[in-house]
């Protein structure tokens, strides 16, 4: 039997009294991998959004139950510490603030969160440093403000090595695969599949068929209008690639 | 073990009430009554056992002040009820017998309340390195590392005691920069300071340790009018950092303090300040007037001053660091974090006055407004005839926290040489949601994230500081804001 990760039941949520997600509906599984594909403006990034706690979002009603508890009493370092990870569409910079001081300190919480000491500077270095690496990212950046100046891509990068140190439950990733170039999304296609294993979850949204070739989906979920209208494997994916969504909403 | 040899005993008689200037002492010897008056002056002159052209030069600024005291500053930015002068008690001594000989004559009670303010009085304290003098209100409590800055030359002592030791010294620069006509707030601080600093660093030496001091303001209803002076012969080199603090007071307490730095030939002082006096209850009760008059002057060619400065406390600030750039080649730099929070008012900026040839001055002002804040940044550049090449790069920044705060910069520029060329960068940021957001979804609390952000705002300037002051300036900052967010 399968360990239930993430309930998500008839959620309503709206951005600025604007109603966007409609009675959704998602359970993901621990070691499943969920892709979300649909339409600009859909609902994707809200639901992201709402699940990840960002208070600009609302929460109407509905249910969402992560790793058996109630999202809603839980503060977004919270559900951070806790296992949820977001990576963002579009990651913000933070001028001034050291990516190495930034990585630091989101590593130490989460370690403090689960009861863990820690990791000195040395070993903190040594983790780094590996998954730098494996993303491709220099120790040059290491030294420099998180995501200030960083190239769309490099952003992206950034989110995968972040992904990386810090192994959570489950990790939801918002069009991650967006603008990068073909060697790029080797190396964040490569840093997803790394990562995914029996213990945590993925939950994809992308517009792209093309990363499914790596990140192969267990499911794959259409959102329209803020609601999930159909679900199936990866042929789904492939199908949508070709006959577009109209052929959704005039089946 | 506990260390006391690098401490030095005080040679100010403070007992030695012979009444030299003829009048009458007809006061508790430790608290001066309240109220301002020629007496008053002449009771401090006294306790100080000053010489003669000292008290005339204080009876002198006192008269002038007298006769402008209708004329309080009002350009500022800032609102606040008229502080009645005669309310004030211009002298107070903490302690009944201020000349420790060492720290173990230090009153404990004393030495508790530095150490809870975490000022490292003693050596052993994280610091060492770092020399302390000790004011509390009016009185120096302790100096140490006195014997190391004795073997360089330099001199390190109460302002009170550099004019019965270094009389020509004290009277050839007190007033050179900064002279008692100058504002509402220096004539009075000529009038009735009480102590302060005084360095001395001697041609080509470069001062061994950074010389420190505190200041704390304790006594109810105490102004505290400290004086602080110093100069950098040919060629030396001085880092000085001070430090404030206050208690929670219910009423307003006035600070007027004046520095006066001066750089000879091939000179350098980094003076460095983290301010955090009382800055009043959230509701706006209490809390430090703080109207500071701190100048450099670049005598000599070649010569350099920098100020930094971290400002979070006071419920007024008033201050504007300024260097005359008199010398050829002279630098002056000016770096300031400035913090207001609930109903702090802030009004300061910095002066750089170009006079010599190929003078260069660099001003980066960080301003941070929170609560219902406000924050103004006022600068002048003045280029003169005589300063060919001239440059100046000045670059203010304003971030706001939450939408009642407000920030304004207010820059003067006045060029007389044509050669003179001047930058200038103004910008104004918030703390986003989406920062916010971002920081925390990587595990970080929403207010360690606020402190991440406003941290990474103030960089530039915190590098400036000493490394010790740098990451006392950081935690200063993170205790100032909290609250702010959520
Ligand atoms: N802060 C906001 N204020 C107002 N409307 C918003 C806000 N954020 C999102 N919306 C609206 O909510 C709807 C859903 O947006 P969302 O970002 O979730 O779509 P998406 O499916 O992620 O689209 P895309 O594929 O373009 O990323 C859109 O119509 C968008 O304009
Ligand atoms: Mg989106």
């Amino acid at each position: 039997m399968s360990k239930t990760i993430l309930e998500i039941k008839n959620l309503h949520a709206s951005v600025e009294d604007t109603k966007i997600l409609k009675g959704l509906s998602l359970t993901i599984n621990i070691g499943e991998k969920h892709t979300i594909m649909g339409p600009n403006g859909s609902g994707k990034s809200t639901l992201a959004n709402v699940l990840a706690g960002n208070p600009s979002y609302t929460m109407n009603s509905g249910e969402i139950i992560f790793m058996g508890q109630n999202l809603n009493e839980m503060q977004p370092d919270i559900r951070a510490c806790a296992g949820l990870f977001l990576a963002f569409q579009y990651p913000v910079e933070l001028p001034g603030v050291r990516m190495w001081q930034f990585l630091k300190s989101s590593l130490d919480s989460k370690r403090e969160y689960n009861g863990e000491k820690p990791l000195s500077t040395r070993e903190f270095d040594n983790v780094l440093n590996e998954y730098a690496d494996k993303v491709g990212i220099s120790s040059d950046f290491i030294k420099r403000n998180v995501n200030e100046g960083f190239s769309g891509g490099e952003k992206k990068r950034n989110e995968i090595l972040q992904l990386s140190l810090l192994n959570p439950k489950l990790a939801i990733l918002d069009e991650t695969d967006s603008g990068l170039d073909i060697d790029a999304l080797k190396v964040v296609s490569k840093g997803i599949d790394s990562f995914s294993s029996d213990e945590n979850s993925v939950l994809l949204i992308t517009h792209y068929q093309r990363i499914l070739n790596y990140v192969i989906p267990d499911f794959v979920h259409v959102m329209m209008d803020g609601n999930i209208v159909t679900s199936g494997d990866k042929t789904l994916a492939l199908e949508l690639e070709e006959k577009g969504y109209d052929w959704l909403t005039t089946k | 073990m506990k260390e006391n040899n690098n401490v030095i005993s005080r040679t100010t008689e403070l007992e030695n009430d012979n009444y030299k200037w003829g009048f009458d002492f007809k006061f508790n010897p430790d608290n001066a009554p309240i109220g301002l008056s020629e007496d008053i002056v002449k009771l401090i002159s006294n306790k100080k056992n000053e010489p003669k052209w000292l008290l005339d030069w204080r009876l002198k600024s006192l008269k002038h002040w007298f006769k402008n005291q209708d004329n309080e500053p009002k350009w500022a930015n800032i609102e606040f009820p008229k502080i009645d002068f005669q309310k004030i008690r211009y002298y107070s001594s903490p302690t009944s017998k201020p000349n420790p000989k060492s720290l173990d004559e230090v009153d404990p009670e004393m030495l508790a309340a530095f150490t809870k303010l975490g000022i490292p009085l003693e050596e052993q304290k994280k610091l060492s390195g770092v020399a302390v003098d000790a004011i509390m209100d009016s009185v120096s409590v302790a100096t140490t590392y006195q014997k190391q800055l004795e073997e360089a030359g330099v001199i390190f002592c109460p302002i009170s005691e550099a004019v019965q030791k270094y009389p020509e010294l004290v009277q050839k620069y007190l007033g050179s920069v900064v002279p008692y006509s100058d504002n509402f707030y220096a004539t009075l601080n000529s009038a009735v300071f009480t102590d302060g600093s005084f360095i001395y660093v001697p041609p080509g030496v470069r001062c061994p340790v950074e010389l420190m001091t505190y200041f704390r303001i304790n006594e109810l209803d105490t102004g505290q009018f400290e004086r602080t002076l110093i100069v950098a012969d040919k060629g030396s080199y001085v880092s000085y950092l001070e430090g404030c603090t206050a208690p929670f007071r219910k009423n307003n307490q006035l600070h007027a303090a004046v520095v006066e730095l001066v750089a000879l030939e091939d000179a350098e002082i980094k003076y460095s300040t983290l301010q955090n006096w009382f800055p009043g209850d959230t509701n706006g009760e209490g809390g430090i007037y703080n109207f500071v008059t701190k100048r450099g002057k670049c005598q000599g060619k070649n010569s350099k001053i920098s100020w930094t400065q971290v400002e979070t406390g006071s419920a007024i600030t008033w201050k504007y660091p300024s260097v005359i750039l008199q010398g050829d080649n002279s630098v002056g730099e000016f770096y300031s974090v400035a913090l207001v929070n609930n109903y702090q008012q802030a009004d300061t900026g910095t002066k750089m006055i170009h006079i010599g040839k190929n003078t260069k001055s660099t001003i980066i002002a960080k301003g941070i407004s929170a609560g219902k804040a406000t924050n103004t940044y006022r600068g002048q550049v003045k280029v003169l005839p005589s300063a060919k090449n001239a440059r100046n790069f000045t670059q203010c920044d304003s971030l706001l926290i939450g939408d009642k705060c407000g920030a304004h910069t207010i820059p003067y520029i006045e060029v007389k040489n044509p050669t003179a060329q001047l930058e200038h960068e103004a910008t104004t940021s918030k703390v986003s949601d989406d920062q916010l957001f971002y920081t925390q979804q990587r595990g970080i609390s929403l207010e360690d994230a606020n402190y991440m952000i406003i941290n990474g705002f103030c960089k530039g300037i915190f590098k400036e500081l000493p490394f010790e002051f740098a990451i006392e300036a950081s935690q200063l900052l993170r205790v100032s804001l909290e609250g702010t967010v959520g």
